[in-house]
This record gives structure tokens, C-alpha cells and sequence, in this order.
């Protein structure tokens, strides 16, 4: 046979056994977690282990329903800040900005990506923490605290900020010149342009945007830790504290002695997060598709 | 070449991307309910001369323009010109149909609808009326609110015809307009082309010397950015009068 034809099919079929492999790998760290989890799911059903929220590992009884709400609000408050701060600014750079300064702009947004979390930790304990304590939380409660989901969800919104400008960013650029020439070629303005061709014909991109950039910041441990509080109650307004499901593990692991339990339930928490994950993909696939099939 | 009353008239125009001199000193008076077509070798400037008609370039910062568009007597260019009542008075048509994300009616109703329409009723009767004028509308009067992605790209390009009809321009400007479509939607539009110049200024970029021939009435010839000559059709293209237009116009007269 032709020598680059054999180079053609070792190509293909080395590439094959790669993507195989990183989908085999999600597969077994998913499978991994839920075998380490097995001890505790045994003594325990799956119910009882998500609608409990009382945590007292000496005790054995492991309930995962505050760090499963504590991930879910700094989660949300991250996205209800970030993501209109971030459509507007990805507008303004990609629609409004001048070549020079989209040009001096996106390289410094793009550093903001570079910084440690544990940078933003600190950042959000001096900064953050004591400016919902002494101005915002007074207003609305009587007993204000600065370490709460709200301070989470801000420094986690912030650590979010470059991932989602620049893929809008990406996603504007997709769609056609011709596309805004001809609404603009109407008499549309800018704006309406924007609002009417722009945003719509991207929807789906954003929504990926978005998809994104929730799975990131479930994940997201140091930071959220410094500043969220790591109290075990489920958070019942923004200024409350909480505990994310990746604080538990971080905190926890590596002290949890010798018991075989406290090991199982933390992998646990582990396996929901990946769960969680997944299924936030699968859901917004789903969506995806049925908002693409109506504006095509 | 000069018209009594003309529709367009460009004076002393220059533009430059970036450093190239992209067209080069242009005068010319476009006639009122008239077809004009601009042809040229590939990257002469004639897709960039009809843009600057309706300020297209505004939105790349590159381009600079020197020099007067004048529109009914009015510069374009005139620092207080207001950009989108100049865009509201010229249709456009691309080289490839770009319908917007939307359905087939609200294509239609798109133009109307930023400029503050909004009663229902009228809406209806503009989306027909200009579905018929483009001869869509018995091809597409069942599905109106399906989306117009879905239509054929002969009948996309009516659709943007009649999309920019329908914010009552004086001018359609189209840049080679029929480059995507195969024969039989590209004598369609051309048909409508000479239907419409009853009612609007035409102005139509094409590398097809024979359309220019079946629609237009006065042809300019453009090389390198400048207008090497302008005269009636038959007289340009069977007797040209420059050397250059001859050369480019050889294979089209044997």
C-alpha cells in the first residue's frame, strides 16, 4: 500500500483511540466517585442523603442538602451578576468599540483569566466581605455579616468574567456582516440592531455561553471558600453564609481520620457535583436544540 | 455625463482603506427612476462605491471618505446627516440573501416595526403587499410565520427585496444581487428589477456585462478606482468610446 495512504489511516485511527479515551476517562472518574461512594449509600438511601441537611460525621449522619443549596445560590448569584455585566461589556467590545481599543481591551480582559483564584479569595476577604458587612447587607438585615453566599457569588461572578466575555465574543463574531449590513441598511439603529438581529440570531451561542460558564463555577472551590462562610445551613436569603459542596471536600479531606464513612461521604459529594454537572449539560442541550430548530 | 434632476450625485469622492486609495476622485450622477449599473474587473471599487451610498462603511473605522454624496441635493456626508434616515431611503441588496433570524413575516414587518409601526392591521397589509410586489406572496402565504431560512435561496433573495421595499426606500441598491442564484431566480429578479424602476432609482453592481445589458439603462465602467466611462447601455458596451472599456468589454461585442 501507498505510504500515504498507511499515514492517512494511522492518523485517523490514532485520533479515534484518543477521543475514546478522554470519553472513557469521564466515564471511569464518574464511576470511580460512585464506587468510593457505595459504603455510604448502602447504610443510607439516596433521598434521606439529599433532603437531609444534618451533618455530623461522628454521628454518621451525612446530610448534603445545605452544601447542595450553598452550591446552588453562590452558583446563581454568580450568573445573575456576571452575565448581563458580561453581554453588555461583549456588545460594547465586539458592536460599539473602536478596532485600537478592542485591540488594547480584550488582551486585559483575557489577564483577568490569568490571576489565581486564591488571589480573588483574598481579594474578596478584604474587599468584598467588609463591603457587604458595613453598606449593602445593613440595609436589609438586622444582624449583618459579610461572609455569605452573596460575597461568593460576587467573587466566583468576577472569576467568571473573562470566560464569558470572551466567548460571546466568539459567538458574535459568528454571525454575518451582512447580517446587521441589512438591518442597518433599514434605517435600524445600532441598538436596535443589536437587540433584534444581533442577540437573536446568537441565542444559542449564549446560551452554551452560559452552560459554560455554570459548569466552571460549580466547581470553583478556593475562592468561594474564603468568603462564602462555610456554615452548614441552608442559605435562606443572599446574606447568609453557606458551604458549597467543593468547600466540604476541600476542607475535609485529608482529615476525615480514619473513618471509612466520612471518606464516602465527601467522594460522595464529589460524585453529586459531577452529577450535577452533567445533568446541567444534558438539560441545556436539550433546550439548545429546540431554541435553534425555532429561529433558524 | 450630467442629469437634469439627478437622484444621486457624487462629487469629488475619495476613500481610502486604511492606506489604499480605494476609489479615486469620483463624479458621477446616478438618474432618478433610471437603472444604473457599475462593472469592472474583480476589486475595481464598485461594490465599495455603492456602499458609500448608503454609509455602510461607517461601521468598518478603517475607511476613511473624502469628498460629497449628495442625495436629493443633500450630503450625506454632512456632519449633521442623520444616518438612518439616508439608510431608511435606500434598499439593499447583498450577494448572497441574508435573511434576519426570524420568520417569513417578520422579515417583512422588521422595517416597519423599528421605524414605529405597530398596528397590527397595517403590518398585515404591508408584509402582502410587498410579498406580492416580489411575486412571493402565493409561494409563501401559508407559511408566513415559518422561519424564512427555510425558503430556497432564490426566494430569500425576493424576500430581502421585498424586506427592503417595505420601509418605502426611493433607491434599491444591489450588489451583484444574483451572483448565488441559479438562471431562473436570477431572471426573476432581474424581471422585477425592470418592474420596480417604475416606482425606484435602481443602482446595481454586476460582473455579468450581459444583465447589465437586459436591465440597465446607463452603464459606468470602473477600473482601479476610477470611473473610466459612463453612457447610455448599448453605447457602452457595443461603443465604447476608452481604450480600457473596450479591452473589457472585447469578449462581450465579438
Amino acid at each position: 500500500m501507498n505510504i500515504r495512504l498507511i499515514k492517512d489511516k494511522l492518523a485517523g485511527s490514532t485520533m479515534l483511540i484518543l477521543t475514546l479515551a478522554s470519553v472513557f476517562l469521564a466515564i471511569l472518574v464518574g464511576w470511580g466517585l460512585y464506587y468510593k461512594s457505595l459504603p455510604l449509600l448502602e447504610e443510607n438511601s439516596v433521598w434521606d442523603l439529599l433532603s437531609s441537611s444534618v451533618w455530623k460525621p461522628s454521628k454518621g449522619e451525612f446530610g448534603f442538602f445545605a452544601f447542595i443549596m450553598g452550591t446552588l445560590w453562590v452558583t446563581g448569584i454568580a450568573i445573575v451578576i456576571a452575565l448581563p455585566l458580561c453581554l453588555l461589556c461583549a456588545i460594547f467590545i465586539s458592536e460599539y468599540a473602536h478596532p485600537r481599543l478592542r485591540k488594547i481591551v480584550v488582551p486585559v480582559v483575557d489577564l483577568l483569566s490569568g490571576i489565581p483564584p486564591v488571589v480573588f479569595g483574598v481579594w474578596g476577604v478584604l474587599f468584598v466581605v467588609p463591603l457587604i458587612e458595613d453598606y449593602i447587607a445593613p440595609v436589609f438585615v438586622d444582624y449583618p455579616m459579610g461572609y455569605s453566599v452573596l460575597a461568593g457569588g460576587i467573587v466566583l461572578g468576577v472569576m467568571i468574567f473573562p470566560l464569558i466575555i470572551s466567548l460571546l465574543l466568539e459567538v458574535f463574531s459568528a454571525v454575518p456582516k451582512e447580517m446587521r449590513d441589512a438591518s442597518l441598511s433599514m434605517g435600524a439603529t445600532q441598538w436596535q440592531t443589536v437587540k433584534f438581529v444581533l442577540l437573536r440570531k446568537s441565542k444559542p451561542g449564549i446560551i452554551v455561553s452560559v452552560v459554560l460558564a455554570v459548569s466552571r463555577a460549580f466547581g470553583e472551590t478556593i475562592a468561594v471558600l474564603m468568603v462564602c462562610g462555610s456554615v452548614i445551613m441552608v442559605p435562606g436569603s443572599v446574606f447568609d453564609p453557606g458551604y458549597p459542596l467543593p468547600a466540604l471536600i476541600a476542607n475535609n479531606y485529608g482529615e476525615m481520620l480514619s473513618a471509612p464513612e466520612y471518606e464516602s461521604a465527601l467522594l460522595f459529594a464529589a460524585f453529586l457535583l459531577f452529577v450535577i454537572i452533567f445533568l446541567f449539560n444534558a438539560i441545556s442541550r436539550i433546550v439548545l436544540g429546540r431554541i435553534k430548530r425555532k429561529i433558524e | 455625463m450630467t442629469f437634469e434632476t439627478p437622484h444621486i450625485s457624487v462629487q469629488n469622492l475619495n476613500l481610502y482603506y486604511g492606506a489604499n486609495h480605494a476609489l479615486k476622485n469620483i463624479n458621477i450622477d446616478i438618474p432618478n427612476k433610471k437603472v444604473t449599473s457599475f462593472i469592472g474587473p474583480s476589486g475595481c471599487g464598485k461594490t465599495t462605491l455603492l456602499k458609500t451610498f448608503n454609509r455602510l462603511h461607517d461601521s468598518s473605522l478603517e475607511v476613511r471618505v473624502e469628498g460629497k454624496v449628495l442625495l436629493d441635493g443633500e450630503n450625506i456626508y454632512d456632519k449633521n446627516a442623520e444616518v438612518t434616515s439616508i439608510r431608511k431611503k435606500m434598499g439593499l441588496l447583498s450577494q448572497r440573501p441574508f435573511p434576519l433570524p426570524m420568520s417569513i413575516y417578520d422579515n417583512i414587518a422588521y422595517g416597519p416595526r423599528i421605524h414605529g409601526e405597530r398596528d397590527r392591521h397595517k403590518l398585515d397589509e404591508i408584509v402582502e403587499r410587498h410579498l406580492k410586489d416580489v411575486a412571493l406572496w402565493p409561494e409563501v402565504k401559508d407559511r408566513l410565520k415559518s422561519p424564512a431560512s427555510r425558503l430556497s435561496i432564490g426566494q430569500q433573495q425576493r424576500l430581502c427585496l421585498a424586506r427592503g421595499l417595505a420601509v418605502n426606500p426611493e433607491i434599491i441598491l444591489g450588489d451583484e444581487p444574483t451572483s448565488a442564484l441559479d438562471p431562473k431566480s436570477t431572471q426573476k429578479i432581474e424581471e422585477l428589477f425592470i418592474e420596480l424602476k417604475e416606482k425606484y432609482t435602481i443602482v446595481l453592481v454586476t460582473h455579468i456585462l450581459r444583465q447589465a445589458r437586459r436591465v440597465s439603462d446607463y452603464v459606468a465602467f470602473i477600473n482601479n478606482g476610477e470611473i473610466i466611462e459612463f453612457a447610455p447601455t448599448e453605447e457602452l458596451l457595443l461603443n465604447p468610446k476608452q481604450k480600457l472599456t473596450q479591452e473589457y468589454v472585447k469578449g462581450f461585442v465579438s
